[in-house]
C-alpha cells in the first residue's frame, strides 16, 4: 500500500549525464500515469521573421520519427486511448499525456522518440500548417483572443518576444519550411533543457531506469541562460480598439507589465492579484463589475509570470454599450487598491485561500505533474509544497501595499478592446 | 487488456435516503486530503415551457446571490477561506453545485448546500442585476460561430421536445421573466426529494451521513415537481439550417437523434462515435477539456488527413430522454462546405453500408475503458460522475458502464449506424462566414 499525499509530495529526482532530469511521484488513486516532458525552450527562441516557428514545430513533432511512421504513432496512441498534448509557450515546449499504468512503457517510448527523433515529413508539415492557418483565422474572429494579443502588443511592442503573436501570422507560417523546423528542433530540443515528470501508479526507480534507457546516447548543446529583455515602461495610458462587426459582446484586456517568477516579490504580487481579481468570483473587480453592476459574466485578473517581466491582465466580457462604464470600474478598483492597499480581512482571506488550496493543486496525477514541473523549471525544490505555506505566511501587509502601489496605476495602463462598435446595432 | 480494479465499480458506495427523500451518496477515497461535495437537482432546461426558457440556469445563478443565513457578499468566500473551489452548472436534465476543499471545510460545504436548497433570498434587485449578467453570458456565447450554429441546429432538430431550446434560454425570455417566475421555479424543484447529495473524499461514510442529516434533515419534502411530458415525433426528412454572418471560418454540423442513456442503443452509439471521431468519455465536467485519441478514427482520416477540415469532433452524452448525436466539422481555409459535408456523408454512408470492422470496435472499447479511468482521476471527478448518472440515468448505471461497453458487439454498432444515422433523421447546419463590413 502506497502512502497517501496527506503529508505532502514525496518525489524522487535524478539528473542524467546529458543534463536531463527525471522526477517521479508515485500515487495510487487510479491505475494511470501522467507523463509531462518539458523543454525550457519556446517561442522566445524563434527568429523574428519566423514568428510561430515553435508553435508549428509543436504541431508536427509527433507526426513521424526515424523509427516510427506517423501512422505507427497514431496506431500506438489510439490503441491505448491516449492523446499526446503538445504545448508551446514563450519559454517552454511541453509534450504530455495520461495513459493506463500498463501502457506506461509503450507511451514513454513513443513520447521520447517523437521529441528526440522527429523527421517532420513534408506532407505532414503541409497539413499541420494548413490547420494552423485555419486556427489563426478562427482566432482572428475571436474578440477575446484579439483583445489579448492586442494587449501584449501594446505592453511589449513588436520588438519584444512577448509582443509577438505566439502562433505566428499567416504570412510567417507560410514562410516556415521543413528546413527551418528541423533546424529549430536541432538547436533547441535537447536533453540539457529537458525535465520529465512522471506521476502515477508506477515504481519510481523502475520509471527512472526506463527514462534513462530512452534518453541514453542523446546529446546536444548545454543549457544557456534564458534572456528576456525588459519591456519599456509606458509613461502614459495606451488604448487600442479592434472593431469586429457582427459580434455580440466586447472583450476587454487591460494590464501592466510586472515582475518575473524568479523575483522574490512573486508571493506579494500573487496575493495582490488574488485580492484584485480572483478571490470569490473574481475579487474586487467581479464584485464591482458583475455583482454590483451586473455588467459582465466574467471579470477577473490573472498573473502567471515566467522568466520575463510578465503581465498582470484584467479581463472582462461586456455588452458593447457598457465598455466605457466597465473601464471606469476597472480604473476605480485598480486605483483604490494601488493607493490604499488591501484591508486586513482581504489579506487574511487571500492568505488562507492560497495556503488552503495547495492540496487541491495536487488532486490529480496531471495537476501534480504540472506542479512538479513548475518546481523544477523555477528551481523551487522538491519540498516546495511543504515550504509554500511558509512563503505565503511571510508576506507582510507592506509587501502587498508596495506591490500594488508599484503596478496598479490606471494612468499607465494598456487597454485593448475587441468587439463591435457600440453603435453597430449587432446586439439585439 | 485487464483493468486493475475498475474505477467505476471498485470502491464501495454508501447510499442512504433521509426521511425527507434526499438521497445521500458517500464514497470514501483516502488517497488525498480532500472532500468533494456535489448537490444535484433533477431540473434542467427540459423543465422549461414557453416563455420560461433559461429559468433553470438563471435560478442556478441566483443561488450564489445570498440566502437567509449567508449574505451575498459572503456566499462565494466561505469555501475559499479553506482554499476550496466552488462552482455550478445547468444543462438539459440537471442543475448541480460543487465544492471541493480540505476535510475541515466539510460542514461549511454542507451548510451552503442546505441553505441553497431551502433558503434562497431572490431579492428583486439581485434578480435584476443577474438578468444582465446572464444576458452577458449569452452574448459571449454568440461571439463563437460554432456555438451559434449548435443552438440553431438543436432548435431545428426538435419540433416538440423542450431539448430544442438552449440551456441559457432565448434572449426575449430572459428579458421578460420576473423575479416571481424565478422564485416559483426555484421552489418547485429545489426540494430534498428532487435532489441527490454526493460526497467523495477523505471522510468516514457513517460520519458524513450523520452530518447530512443534521444539515438537511429539517428541510421538508415537497410535492413531486410537475414534468413536461413530450415525445419528439419521428423526423421524416432531412432539415437544413444555414447561418450567414460575419466571420472567418466555415463550419458544418450533422445532428442525429440519439437514444436516452437507458436505451439499449446508447452504448453501441457511444462505441460508434469512438469509431468515427475517437472516444471522449462521458464526463461532462472534464472529458471535453482534452482532445480525444482520434488519429485513426474514420472521420479524422476522411477529413483532416485528406486536407478538407482542420478539426472533427463528435458529441454523444448520456441524457434522461433522447437528445442528439452531433458531428462538428471545421472547414480548412479555402475548402467549400459542400466538399466537407460530402466527404463526411460518404464516410458515414460507407459505414452504414459495410458496417464496422471488429478491429475498430475493439479499439473503440479500449479507448472508452481508458477514458473511464482518466475521467475518474480525482475526488471531484468521481463525485461528479456518481451524481450525474444518479440524476440522469438512475442508480446502478455508473457502476455497470464498463461491462455494458464491454458487451457491445460489432453487429450492434453496425445496426445502430444503419438506423440512427439515416439521412432522413439528420439535421445539417452550415455556418458561412461573410466578409466583415
Amino acid at each position: 500500500m502506497r502512502p497517501t499525499l496527506a503529508a505532502g509530495l514525496t518525489p524522487v529526482r535524478q539528473t542524467f549525464d546529458s543534463g536531463a532530469v527525471v522526477i517521479v511521484q508515485e500515487t495510487s488513486a487510479t491505475p494511470a500515469v501522467a507523463i509531462n516532458a518539458a523543454f525550457l525552450t519556446g517561442s522566445n527562441e524563434e527568429p523574428e521573421e519566423l514568428v510561430g516557428l515553435a508553435y508549428l514545430m509543436g504541431r508536427v513533432i509527433d507526426r513521424g520519427t526515424e523509427r516510427r511512421s506517423a501512422d505507427a504513432i497514431a496506431e500506438t496512441l489510439d490503441e491505448r486511448g491516449v492523446t499526446l498534448h503538445v504545448g508551446t509557450t514563450r519559454h517552454t515546449t511541453t509534450i504530455s499525456c495520461t495513459c493506463l499504468a500498463e501502457d506506461f512503457d509503450d507511451l514513454l517510448s513513443v513520447l521520447i522518440d517523437v521529441v528526440r527523433r522527429p523527421t517532420f515529413p513534408e506532407e505532414e508539415l503541409a497539413k499541420r500548417r494548413a490547420e494552423s492557418i485555419t486556427v489563426l483565422r478562427q482566432d482572428a474572429d475571436n474578440p477575446a483572443v484579439r483583445a489579448g494579443e492586442g494587449l501584449s502588443a501594446l505592453l511589449y511592442g513588436d520588438d519584444h518576444p512577448y509582443g509577438r503573436p505566439p502562433k505566428g501570422t499567416i504570412g510567417s507560417l507560410e514562410r516556415i519550411d521543413r528546413a527551418a523546423v528541423g533546424a529549430f528542433h536541432a538547436r533547441n530540443i535537447r536533453p540539457s533543457v529537458l525535465s520529465i515528470v512522471i506521476v502515477g501508479d508506477v515504481d519510481a526507480h523502475r520509471a527512472i531506469d526506463r527514462a534513462n534507457e530512452e534518453i541514453e546516447g542523446w546529446n546536444g548543446a548545454p543549457a544557456t541562460p534564458i534572456v528576456v529583455p525588459p519591456p519599456a515602461l509606458p509613461a502614459i495610458r495606451r488604448e487600442r480598439r479592434i472593431v469586429m462587426p457582427g459580434k455580440a459582446q466586447s472583450d476587454i484586456a487591460y494590464g501592466f507589465t510586472t515582475i518575473s517568477r524568479l523575483d522574490p516579490r512573486f508571493y506579494a504580487y500573487s496575493m495582490m492579484n488574488n485580492i484584485l481579481g480572483q478571490f470569490g468570483l473574481g475579487g474586487r473587480l467581479a464584485d464591482n463589475i458583475r455583482e454590483r453592476q451586473g455588467m459582465a459574466y466574467y471579470a477577473f485578473s490573472s498573473f502567471e509570470p515566467s522568466f520575463g517581466e510578465a503581465p498582470l491582465v484584467v479581463r472582462a466580457g461586456v455588452d458593447p454599450n457598457n465598455v466605457e462604464r466597465t473601464l471606469e470600474a476597472i480604473d476605480t478598483e485598480v486605483r483604490l487598491l494601488g493607493e490604499a492597499g488591501p484591508t486586513d480581512t482581504e489579506i487574511d482571506e487571500t492568505r488562507a485561500y492560497l495556503i488552503g488550496s495547495i492540496p487541491r493543486q495536487l488532486e490529480s496525477n496531471d495537476s501534480i505533474a504540472s506542479f512538479l514541473q513548475n518546481c523544477e523549471q523555477f528551481g523551487l525544490g522538491l519540498d516546495f509544497d511543504r515550504r509554500l505555506p511558509g512563503l505565503i505566511e511571510s508576506v507582510t501587509v507592506e509587501d502587498i501595499r508596495s506591490a500594488a502601489a508599484e503596478v496598479l496605476r490606471p494612468e499607465r495602463a494598456s487597454v485593448a478592446i475587441g468587439g463591435p462598435d457600440a453603435t453597430d446595432g449587432a446586439v439585439a | 487488456m485487464t483493468l486493475p480494479a475498475a474505477v467505476t465499480t471498485a470502491a464501495p458506495v454508501r447510499s442512504e435516503y433521509l426521511a425527507n427523500g434526499l438521497k445521500v451518496v458517500v464514497r470514501e477515497v483516502h488517497t488525498t486530503p480532500l472532500v468533494s461535495v456535489w448537490c444535484w437537482y433533477r431540473v434542467g432546461s427540459r423543465d422549461e415551457g414557453p416563455g420560461m426558457t433559461g429559468a433553470s440556469h438563471w435560478v442556478e445563478h441566483m443561488n450564489f446571490k445570498g440566502t437567509l443565513n449567508i449574505p451575498r457578499e459572503q456566499m462565494k468566500g466561505i469555501v475559499e477561506r479553506f482554499g476550496g473551489m466552488w462552482n455550478g452548472y445547468t444543462w438539459i436534465d440537471e442543475t448541480t453545485y460543487v465544492e471541493t476543499a480540505g476535510r475541515a471545510a466539510l460542514d461549511h460545504m454542507l451548510f451552503i448546500e442546505a441553505e441553497r436548497m431551502a433558503n434562497g433570498l431572490y431579492e428583486p434587485a439581485e434578480c435584476e442585476s443577474e438578468r444582465t449578467v446572464v444576458i452577458s453570458e449569452l452574448q459571449g456565447g454568440e461571439n463563437d460561430p460554432d456555438q451559434l450554429l449548435d443552438i440553431e441546429v438543436t432548435a431545428a432538430a426538435f419540433r416538440a421536445h423542450p431539448y430544442s431550446h438552449p440551456t441559457i434560454g432565448w434572449l426575449d425570455d430572459l428579458r421578460a421573466m420576473t423575479r416571481e417566475d424565478l422564485y416559483a421555479h426555484y421552489r418547485r424543484f429545489y426540494i430534498p426529494n428532487n435532489a441527490t447529495l454526493v460526497i467523495v473524499g477523505d471522510v468516514d461514510a457513517d460520519d458524513v451521513i450523520g452530518r447530512a442529516e443534521r444539515h438537511f434533515g429539517a428541510i421538508p419534502a415537497g410535492a413531486e415537481p410537475p414534468r413536461i411530458r413530450v415525445v419528439e415525433p419521428a423526423q421524416l426528412g432531412e432539415r437544413r439550417v444555414t447561418i450567414e454572418r460575419e466571420g472567418t471560418t466555415a463550419y458544418v454540423k450533422l445532428a442525429f437523434h440519439a437514444p436516452a442513456a437507458t436505451d439499449a442503443d446508447f452504448f453501441p452509439l457511444l462505441v460508434l462515435d469512438s469509431v468515427l471521431t475517437g472516444a471522449k468519455g462521458v464526463n461532462l465536467w472534464s472529458s471535453f477539456r482534452s482532445a480525444p485519441p482520434q488519429r485513426k478514427a474514420r472521420l479524422y482520416q476522411a477529413l483532416v488527413e485528406r486536407g478538407l477540415a482542420s478539426a472533427v469532433s463528435g458529441a454523444i452524452m448520456p441524457t434522461a430522454e433522447p437528445f442528439l448525436y452531433t458531428l462538428s466539422l471545421t472547414a480548412l481555409e479555402g475548402v467549400p462546405l459542400e466538399v466537407v459535408e460530402a466527404a463526411a456523408l460518404d464516410e458515414i454512408e460507407r459505414l452504414r453500408r459495410e458496417g464496422v470492422r471488429p478491429d475498430e470496435v475493439r479499439r473503440a472499447k479500449r479507448q472508452l475503458r481508458a477514458r473511464l479511468v482518466f475521467e475518474n482521476d480525482s475526488v471531484t471527478n468521481i463525485a461528479h460522475q456518481i451524481g450525474y448518472f444518479e440524476t440522469v440515468a438512475g442508480p446502478d448505471y455508473f457502476g455497470a458502464m464498463q461491462s455494458r461497453i464491454e458487451a457491445v458487439t460489432a453487429e450492434q454498432v453496425s445496426q445502430v449506424a444503419t438506423r440512427r444515422l439515416a439521412p432522413a433523421t439528420r439535421t445539417t447546419g452550415w455556418f458561412l462566414p461573410i466578409g466583415a463590413r
